[in-house]
Protein backbone atom coordinates (compact mmCIF):
# COMPACT_ATOMS: atom_id res chain seq x y z
CA UNK A 1 0.00 0.00 0.00
CA UNK A 2 1.50 3.35 -0.98
CA UNK A 3 1.64 6.23 1.47
CA UNK A 4 -1.15 8.56 0.25
CA UNK A 5 -0.63 12.29 0.62
CA UNK A 6 -3.52 14.61 -0.05
CA UNK A 7 -2.01 17.95 -1.10
CA UNK A 8 -5.09 19.20 -2.95
CA UNK A 9 -5.72 22.90 -2.48
CA UNK A 10 -2.33 23.48 -0.84
CA UNK A 11 -0.42 26.48 -2.05
CA UNK A 12 3.15 26.37 -3.25
CA UNK A 13 5.52 24.95 -1.91
CA UNK A 14 3.50 22.87 0.56
CA UNK A 15 2.86 19.90 -1.80
CA UNK A 16 6.62 19.55 -2.37
CA UNK A 17 7.38 19.76 1.36
CA UNK A 18 4.72 17.13 2.12
CA UNK A 19 6.26 14.85 -0.52
CA UNK A 20 9.75 15.52 0.85
CA UNK A 21 8.67 14.67 4.40
CA UNK A 22 7.11 11.41 3.21
CA UNK A 23 10.30 10.46 1.35
CA UNK A 24 12.44 11.23 4.37
CA UNK A 25 10.29 9.24 6.78
CA UNK A 26 10.47 6.14 4.56
CA UNK A 27 12.68 6.46 1.46
CA UNK A 28 11.77 3.11 -0.15
CA UNK A 29 7.99 3.22 0.34
CA UNK A 30 5.95 4.15 -2.77
CA UNK A 31 4.15 7.47 -2.39
CA UNK A 32 0.91 8.58 -3.96
CA UNK A 33 0.37 12.37 -4.00
CA UNK A 34 -2.97 13.95 -4.87
CA UNK A 35 -2.88 17.53 -6.17
CA UNK A 36 -5.24 19.77 -8.13
CA UNK A 37 -2.94 22.27 -9.81
CA UNK A 38 -0.64 21.71 -12.73
CA UNK A 39 2.10 23.79 -11.14
CA UNK A 40 2.17 21.39 -8.18
CA UNK A 41 2.54 18.44 -10.58
CA UNK A 42 5.53 20.12 -12.25
CA UNK A 43 7.19 21.01 -8.95
CA UNK A 44 6.75 17.57 -7.38
CA UNK A 45 7.86 15.81 -10.57
CA UNK A 46 11.01 17.90 -10.80
CA UNK A 47 11.76 17.38 -7.11
CA UNK A 48 11.15 13.62 -7.10
CA UNK A 49 13.12 13.00 -10.31
CA UNK A 50 15.99 15.03 -8.84
CA UNK A 51 15.95 12.63 -5.88
CA UNK A 52 16.13 9.62 -8.20
CA UNK A 53 12.48 8.57 -8.00
CA UNK A 54 10.26 7.52 -10.90
CA UNK A 55 7.05 9.51 -11.31
CA UNK A 56 3.84 8.57 -13.13
CA UNK A 57 1.01 11.09 -13.41
CA UNK A 58 -2.68 10.29 -13.88
CA UNK A 59 -5.15 13.06 -14.59
CA UNK A 60 -8.82 12.89 -13.74
CA UNK A 61 -11.11 15.92 -14.12
CA UNK A 62 -8.57 18.55 -13.10
CA UNK A 63 -7.11 16.45 -10.30
CA UNK A 64 -3.82 14.63 -10.54
CA UNK A 65 -2.44 11.52 -8.90
CA UNK A 66 1.33 11.21 -8.83
CA UNK A 67 2.69 7.72 -8.24
CA UNK A 68 6.23 8.06 -6.96
CA UNK A 69 8.58 5.12 -6.41
CA UNK A 70 12.29 4.38 -6.34
CA UNK B 1 15.35 22.59 -24.99
CA UNK B 2 17.34 22.23 -21.81
CA UNK B 3 15.22 23.23 -18.82
CA UNK B 4 17.78 25.64 -17.36
CA UNK B 5 18.32 27.35 -20.69
CA UNK B 6 14.57 27.75 -21.14
CA UNK B 7 14.22 29.42 -17.73
CA UNK B 8 17.22 31.65 -18.46
CA UNK B 9 15.64 32.78 -21.73
CA UNK B 10 12.25 33.43 -20.09
CA UNK B 11 13.98 35.50 -17.42
CA UNK B 12 16.12 37.16 -20.06
CA UNK B 13 13.08 38.43 -21.96
CA UNK B 14 11.80 39.99 -18.73
CA UNK B 15 15.22 41.57 -18.13
CA UNK B 16 15.23 42.95 -21.67
CA UNK B 17 11.73 44.38 -21.26
CA UNK B 18 12.82 45.98 -17.97
CA UNK B 19 15.63 47.78 -19.79
CA UNK B 20 13.31 48.81 -22.66
CA UNK B 21 10.70 50.29 -20.32
CA UNK B 22 13.46 52.25 -18.59
CA UNK B 23 14.77 53.46 -21.94
CA UNK B 24 11.31 54.57 -23.05
CA UNK B 25 10.52 56.66 -20.00
CA UNK B 26 9.89 54.75 -16.77
CA UNK B 27 11.60 56.15 -13.63
CA UNK B 28 15.25 55.40 -12.85
CA UNK B 29 16.01 51.69 -12.40
CA UNK B 30 12.26 51.15 -12.39
CA UNK B 31 11.58 49.52 -15.73
CA UNK B 32 9.41 47.18 -13.68
CA UNK B 33 8.56 47.47 -9.99
CA UNK B 34 5.46 45.72 -8.78
CA UNK B 35 5.36 47.41 -5.35
CA UNK B 36 5.97 50.87 -6.83
CA UNK B 37 3.41 50.32 -9.56
CA UNK B 38 0.67 49.27 -7.13
CA UNK B 39 1.64 52.30 -5.04
CA UNK B 40 1.26 54.52 -8.13
CA UNK B 41 -2.12 52.96 -8.90
CA UNK B 42 -3.25 53.48 -5.28
CA UNK B 43 -2.25 57.13 -5.70
CA UNK B 44 -4.03 57.49 -9.04
CA UNK B 45 -7.20 56.19 -7.40
CA UNK B 46 -6.80 58.79 -4.65
CA UNK B 47 -6.12 56.23 -1.91
CA UNK B 48 -3.06 58.28 -1.01
CA UNK B 49 -2.22 61.87 -1.92
CA UNK B 50 1.54 61.73 -2.44
CA UNK B 51 1.42 63.82 -5.60
CA UNK B 52 4.67 62.57 -7.13
CA UNK B 53 3.66 58.90 -7.21
CA UNK B 54 0.23 58.74 -8.85
CA UNK B 55 -0.32 56.94 -12.15
CA UNK B 56 -2.24 53.94 -13.44
CA UNK B 57 0.70 51.84 -14.59
CA UNK B 58 -0.25 50.00 -17.78
CA UNK B 59 2.38 47.36 -17.01
CA UNK B 60 0.25 46.01 -14.13
CA UNK B 61 -2.80 45.88 -16.40
CA UNK B 62 -0.63 44.02 -18.91
CA UNK B 63 0.67 41.54 -16.32
CA UNK B 64 -2.89 40.67 -15.33
CA UNK B 65 -4.31 40.39 -18.85
CA UNK B 66 -1.25 38.55 -20.22
CA UNK B 67 -1.28 36.00 -17.40
CA UNK B 68 -5.08 35.63 -17.64
CA UNK B 69 -4.99 34.91 -21.39
CA UNK B 70 -2.12 32.42 -21.17
CA UNK B 71 -3.68 30.65 -18.17
CA UNK B 72 -6.93 30.23 -20.10
CA UNK B 73 -5.00 28.93 -23.11
CA UNK B 74 -2.94 26.37 -21.19
CA UNK B 75 -5.69 25.26 -18.81
CA UNK B 76 -4.16 26.65 -15.60
CA UNK B 77 -7.05 29.05 -15.03
CA UNK B 78 -9.13 27.85 -12.11
CA UNK B 79 -11.32 29.86 -9.79
CA UNK B 80 -10.14 28.97 -6.28
CA UNK B 81 -9.79 30.60 -2.87
CA UNK B 82 -10.58 30.43 0.82
CA UNK B 83 -7.12 29.81 2.26
CA UNK B 84 -6.80 32.27 5.18
CA UNK B 85 -7.74 35.37 3.17
CA UNK B 86 -7.40 37.91 5.99
CA UNK B 87 -3.96 36.64 7.01
CA UNK B 88 -2.90 36.90 3.37
CA UNK B 89 -4.25 40.46 3.18
CA UNK B 90 -2.06 41.55 6.09
CA UNK B 91 0.98 39.64 4.85
CA UNK B 92 0.58 41.57 1.58
CA UNK B 93 0.08 44.78 3.55
CA UNK B 94 3.34 44.39 5.50
CA UNK B 95 5.20 42.97 2.50
CA UNK B 96 4.75 46.23 0.63
CA UNK B 97 5.68 48.37 3.63
CA UNK B 98 9.01 46.54 3.77
CA UNK B 99 9.39 47.00 0.02
CA UNK B 100 8.61 50.74 0.16
CA UNK B 101 11.10 51.30 2.99
CA UNK B 102 13.70 49.63 0.75
CA UNK B 103 12.15 51.32 -2.32
CA UNK B 104 11.28 48.48 -4.61
CA UNK B 105 9.83 45.01 -4.86
CA UNK B 106 12.23 42.05 -5.15
CA UNK B 107 12.02 42.26 -8.95
CA UNK B 108 13.07 45.91 -8.93
CA UNK B 109 15.81 44.95 -6.50
CA UNK B 110 17.28 42.72 -9.22
CA UNK B 111 16.85 45.46 -11.84
CA UNK B 112 18.47 48.02 -9.51
CA UNK B 113 21.40 45.69 -9.02
CA UNK B 114 21.69 45.23 -12.79
CA UNK B 115 22.02 48.99 -13.14
CA UNK B 116 24.87 49.21 -10.67
CA UNK B 117 22.90 50.19 -7.54
CA UNK B 118 24.79 48.35 -4.80
CA UNK B 119 22.17 49.31 -2.19
CA UNK B 120 20.15 46.55 -3.84
CA UNK B 121 22.86 44.10 -2.79
CA UNK B 122 22.17 45.02 0.84
CA UNK B 123 18.45 44.60 0.07
CA UNK B 124 19.16 41.19 -1.46
CA UNK B 125 20.99 40.09 1.69
CA UNK B 126 17.98 41.15 3.73
CA UNK B 127 15.63 39.34 1.33
CA UNK B 128 17.67 36.14 1.66
CA UNK B 129 17.61 36.39 5.46
CA UNK B 130 13.84 36.96 5.33
CA UNK B 131 13.38 33.93 3.08
CA UNK B 132 15.54 31.84 5.41
CA UNK B 133 13.40 32.88 8.39
CA UNK B 134 10.20 32.08 6.46
CA UNK B 135 11.54 28.63 5.54
CA UNK B 136 12.03 27.75 9.22
CA UNK B 137 8.26 28.06 9.62
CA UNK B 138 7.58 26.03 6.44
CA UNK B 139 9.80 23.24 7.76
CA UNK B 140 7.84 23.20 11.01
CA UNK B 141 4.49 22.74 9.31
CA UNK B 142 3.38 26.29 8.43
CA UNK B 143 0.27 26.24 6.24
CA UNK B 144 -2.49 28.69 5.44
CA UNK B 145 -4.83 25.79 4.73
CA UNK B 146 -6.42 24.42 1.61
CA UNK B 147 -8.11 26.51 -1.02
CA UNK B 148 -11.35 25.29 -2.53
CA UNK B 149 -13.14 25.88 -5.78
CA UNK B 150 -14.95 29.24 -5.99
CA UNK B 151 -17.72 30.45 -8.31
CA UNK B 152 -16.24 30.99 -11.76
CA UNK B 153 -16.99 34.71 -11.65
CA UNK B 154 -14.57 35.13 -8.74
CA UNK B 155 -11.74 34.26 -11.11
CA UNK B 156 -12.81 36.90 -13.62
CA UNK B 157 -12.72 39.76 -11.12
CA UNK B 158 -9.00 40.57 -11.49
CA UNK B 159 -9.11 40.76 -15.31
CA UNK B 160 -12.25 42.91 -15.04
CA UNK B 161 -10.48 45.22 -12.57
CA UNK B 162 -7.61 45.43 -15.08
CA UNK B 163 -10.01 46.46 -17.85
CA UNK B 164 -11.63 49.09 -15.61
CA UNK B 165 -8.18 50.47 -14.76
CA UNK B 166 -7.38 50.56 -18.48
CA UNK B 167 -10.55 52.57 -19.11
CA UNK B 168 -9.61 55.00 -16.30
CA UNK B 169 -6.14 55.29 -17.80
CA UNK B 170 -7.44 56.17 -21.24
CA UNK B 171 -10.47 58.29 -20.28
CA UNK B 172 -8.84 59.83 -17.21
CA UNK B 173 -11.98 60.90 -15.34
CA UNK B 174 -11.73 63.85 -12.87
CA UNK B 175 -11.41 61.58 -9.85
CA UNK B 176 -8.21 59.97 -11.16
CA UNK B 177 -4.87 61.60 -10.26
CA UNK B 178 -1.78 61.55 -12.47
CA UNK B 179 1.53 63.00 -11.24
CA UNK B 180 2.86 66.03 -13.05
CA UNK B 181 6.33 65.70 -11.57
CA UNK B 182 8.43 63.06 -9.85
CA UNK B 183 8.54 59.32 -10.52
CA UNK B 184 4.77 59.15 -11.22
CA UNK B 185 5.23 61.50 -14.16
CA UNK B 186 7.93 59.36 -15.74
CA UNK B 187 6.22 56.88 -18.01
CA UNK B 188 6.92 54.78 -21.06
CA UNK B 189 4.19 55.22 -23.71
CA UNK B 190 0.90 53.59 -22.70
CA UNK B 191 0.61 51.13 -25.58
CA UNK B 192 4.24 50.03 -25.29
CA UNK B 193 3.92 49.54 -21.51
CA UNK B 194 0.69 47.61 -21.96
CA UNK B 195 2.02 45.27 -24.65
CA UNK B 196 5.36 44.66 -22.93
CA UNK B 197 3.48 44.16 -19.65
CA UNK B 198 1.29 41.53 -21.32
CA UNK B 199 4.36 39.70 -22.61
CA UNK B 200 5.89 39.75 -19.11
CA UNK B 201 2.59 38.52 -17.61
CA UNK B 202 2.37 35.70 -20.14
CA UNK B 203 5.97 34.61 -19.60
CA UNK B 204 5.66 34.74 -15.82
CA UNK B 205 2.48 32.67 -15.97
CA UNK B 206 4.05 30.06 -18.22
CA UNK B 207 7.42 29.88 -16.47
CA UNK B 208 6.07 30.40 -12.92
CA UNK B 209 9.15 32.49 -12.14
CA UNK B 210 9.08 33.87 -8.61
CA UNK B 211 11.90 35.74 -6.92
CA UNK B 212 11.08 34.27 -3.51
CA UNK B 213 10.50 30.77 -4.89
CA UNK B 214 13.90 30.84 -6.62
CA UNK B 215 15.90 31.42 -3.44
CA UNK B 216 13.52 29.40 -1.25
CA UNK B 217 13.88 26.30 -3.42
CA UNK B 218 17.68 26.55 -3.33
CA UNK B 219 17.66 26.69 0.47
CA UNK B 220 14.83 24.23 1.02
CA UNK B 221 15.28 21.53 -1.63
CA UNK B 222 18.52 22.54 -3.41
CA UNK B 223 16.61 23.11 -6.65
CA UNK B 224 18.05 25.80 -8.96
CA UNK B 225 15.24 25.66 -11.57
CA UNK B 226 13.71 29.09 -10.86
CA UNK B 227 17.06 30.63 -10.01
CA UNK B 228 18.01 30.27 -13.68
CA UNK B 229 15.09 32.56 -14.49
CA UNK B 230 16.27 35.15 -11.95
CA UNK B 231 19.79 34.89 -13.35
CA UNK B 232 18.35 35.48 -16.83
CA UNK B 233 16.57 38.64 -15.64
CA UNK B 234 19.77 39.95 -14.04
CA UNK B 235 22.27 39.11 -16.78
CA UNK B 236 20.18 40.26 -19.75
CA UNK B 237 19.01 43.40 -17.92
CA UNK B 238 22.65 44.23 -17.11
CA UNK B 239 23.77 43.77 -20.73
CA UNK B 240 20.72 45.63 -22.12
CA UNK B 241 21.28 48.51 -19.69
CA UNK B 242 24.91 48.82 -20.76
CA UNK B 243 23.73 49.08 -24.38
CA UNK B 244 20.44 50.99 -24.06
CA UNK B 245 20.83 52.95 -20.81
CA UNK B 246 24.57 53.45 -20.57
CA UNK B 247 24.25 57.06 -19.37
CA UNK B 248 22.24 56.06 -16.32
CA UNK B 249 24.39 53.05 -15.40
CA UNK B 250 26.08 53.97 -12.13
CA UNK B 251 28.04 51.50 -10.03
CA UNK B 252 28.01 52.40 -6.35
CA UNK B 253 25.86 53.28 -3.34
CA UNK B 254 25.40 57.04 -3.72
CA UNK B 255 23.15 59.06 -6.04
CA UNK B 256 21.08 56.11 -7.20
CA UNK B 257 17.66 56.94 -8.68
CA UNK B 258 14.61 56.41 -6.43
CA UNK B 259 16.81 54.80 -3.77
CA UNK B 260 18.59 55.67 -0.51
CA UNK B 261 21.90 54.44 0.92
CA UNK B 262 20.72 53.70 4.49
CA UNK B 263 22.03 50.14 4.68
CA UNK B 264 20.35 48.92 7.84
CA UNK B 265 16.87 49.87 6.61
CA UNK B 266 17.46 48.61 3.09
CA UNK B 267 18.32 45.34 4.81
CA UNK B 268 15.48 45.31 7.36
CA UNK B 269 12.85 46.36 4.83
CA UNK B 270 13.70 43.41 2.62
CA UNK B 271 13.86 41.03 5.59
CA UNK B 272 10.20 41.87 6.15
CA UNK B 273 9.40 41.48 2.44
CA UNK B 274 11.27 38.15 2.33
CA UNK B 275 9.44 36.66 5.31
CA UNK B 276 6.06 37.75 3.91
CA UNK B 277 6.85 36.41 0.43
CA UNK B 278 7.67 32.94 1.77
CA UNK B 279 4.65 32.90 4.10
CA UNK B 280 2.45 33.87 1.13
CA UNK B 281 4.02 31.28 -1.18
CA UNK B 282 5.33 33.88 -3.64
CA UNK B 283 6.72 37.36 -4.21
CA UNK B 284 4.52 40.32 -5.30
CA UNK B 285 4.85 39.65 -9.01
CA UNK B 286 4.00 35.95 -8.52
CA UNK B 287 0.96 36.96 -6.43
CA UNK B 288 -0.15 39.19 -9.31
CA UNK B 289 0.13 36.32 -11.78
CA UNK B 290 -1.70 33.86 -9.50
CA UNK B 291 -4.45 36.42 -8.92
CA UNK B 292 -4.85 36.67 -12.70
CA UNK B 293 -5.31 32.91 -13.15
CA UNK B 294 -8.25 32.65 -10.76
CA UNK B 295 -6.56 32.49 -7.34
CA UNK B 296 -8.73 34.66 -5.09
CA UNK B 297 -6.27 34.31 -2.20
CA UNK B 298 -3.58 35.92 -4.33
CA UNK B 299 -6.20 38.51 -5.33
CA UNK B 300 -6.72 39.40 -1.66
CA UNK B 301 -2.94 39.60 -1.28
CA UNK B 302 -2.78 42.07 -4.19
CA UNK B 303 -5.45 44.17 -2.46
CA UNK B 304 -3.39 44.02 0.74
CA UNK B 305 -0.36 45.20 -1.22
CA UNK B 306 -2.32 48.09 -2.78
CA UNK B 307 -3.86 49.21 0.51
CA UNK B 308 -0.53 48.76 2.31
CA UNK B 309 1.12 50.96 -0.32
CA UNK B 310 -1.53 53.64 0.25
CA UNK B 311 -0.95 53.50 4.03
CA UNK B 312 2.81 53.62 3.45
CA UNK B 313 2.34 57.12 2.03
CA UNK B 314 -0.57 58.28 4.19
CA UNK B 315 1.35 57.41 7.36
CA UNK B 316 4.72 58.60 6.08
CA UNK B 317 6.28 55.12 6.14
CA UNK B 318 7.72 55.01 2.61
CA UNK B 319 11.32 56.05 2.13
CA UNK B 320 12.50 58.57 -0.44
CA UNK B 321 15.91 59.42 -1.91
CA UNK B 322 16.31 61.69 1.16
CA UNK B 323 16.30 58.61 3.36
CA UNK B 324 14.16 56.56 5.71
CA UNK B 325 11.47 58.06 7.95
CA UNK B 326 11.16 57.30 11.66
CA UNK B 327 7.62 56.09 11.04
CA UNK B 328 8.98 53.74 8.38
CA UNK B 329 11.52 52.25 10.80
CA UNK B 330 8.82 51.68 13.43
CA UNK B 331 6.50 50.15 10.82
CA UNK B 332 9.16 47.67 9.66
CA UNK B 333 9.83 46.54 13.24
CA UNK B 334 6.10 46.23 13.96
CA UNK B 335 5.66 44.42 10.64
CA UNK B 336 8.36 41.87 11.41
CA UNK B 337 6.87 41.22 14.87
CA UNK B 338 3.32 40.88 13.48
CA UNK B 339 4.25 38.45 10.70
CA UNK B 340 6.39 36.35 13.05
CA UNK B 341 3.50 36.15 15.51
CA UNK B 342 1.17 35.10 12.66
CA UNK B 343 3.62 32.44 11.45
CA UNK B 344 4.32 31.15 14.97
CA UNK B 345 0.65 30.82 15.87
CA UNK B 346 -0.14 29.10 12.55
CA UNK B 347 2.68 26.59 13.07
CA UNK B 348 1.66 25.94 16.66
CA UNK B 349 -1.92 25.25 15.68
CA UNK B 350 -0.93 23.04 12.74
CA UNK B 351 1.31 20.93 14.97
CA UNK B 352 -1.37 20.62 17.62
CA UNK B 353 -3.84 19.36 14.99
CA UNK B 354 -1.28 16.87 13.66
CA UNK B 355 -0.64 15.56 17.15
CA UNK B 356 -4.35 15.16 17.82
CA UNK B 357 -4.76 13.36 14.50
CA UNK B 358 -1.95 10.93 15.31
CA UNK B 359 -3.35 10.27 18.77
CA UNK B 360 -6.79 9.77 17.24
CA UNK B 361 -5.35 7.12 14.92
CA UNK B 362 -3.59 5.42 17.81
CA UNK B 363 -6.72 5.34 19.96
CA UNK B 364 -8.95 4.11 17.15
Amino acid sequence: MPNVIDARGRSCPEPVIMTKNAMESNPSEPIQVLVDAHVAVENIKRFAKGKGYKVEVEENAGEYTLNIRK
Amino acid sequence: MNDKRKMFIYGGIIGLIGALLLKFGNPGNMGICVACFYRDIAGALGLHRAEIVQYIRPEIIGFILGAFIISIANGDFKSRGGSSPLIRFFLGFFLVIGALVFLGCPLRMILRLANGDLNALIGLLGYLVGIFIGIQFLKRGYTLGRNIEQPKFSGYIMPIVAIVLLIFLIVKPDFIFFSEEGPGSMRAPILLSLILGMIVGGILQKSRICTAGAFRDIMLIKDYHFFWGILGIFVVNLIANLILNFDTFNLGFENQPVAHPVHIWNFMGMVLTGICSVLLGGCPVRQTILASEGDADAGITVLGITIGAAFAHNFGLASSPKGVTNNGKVAVIIGIIVVLVIAYSVVKEANLKNKQKKEGVRNA
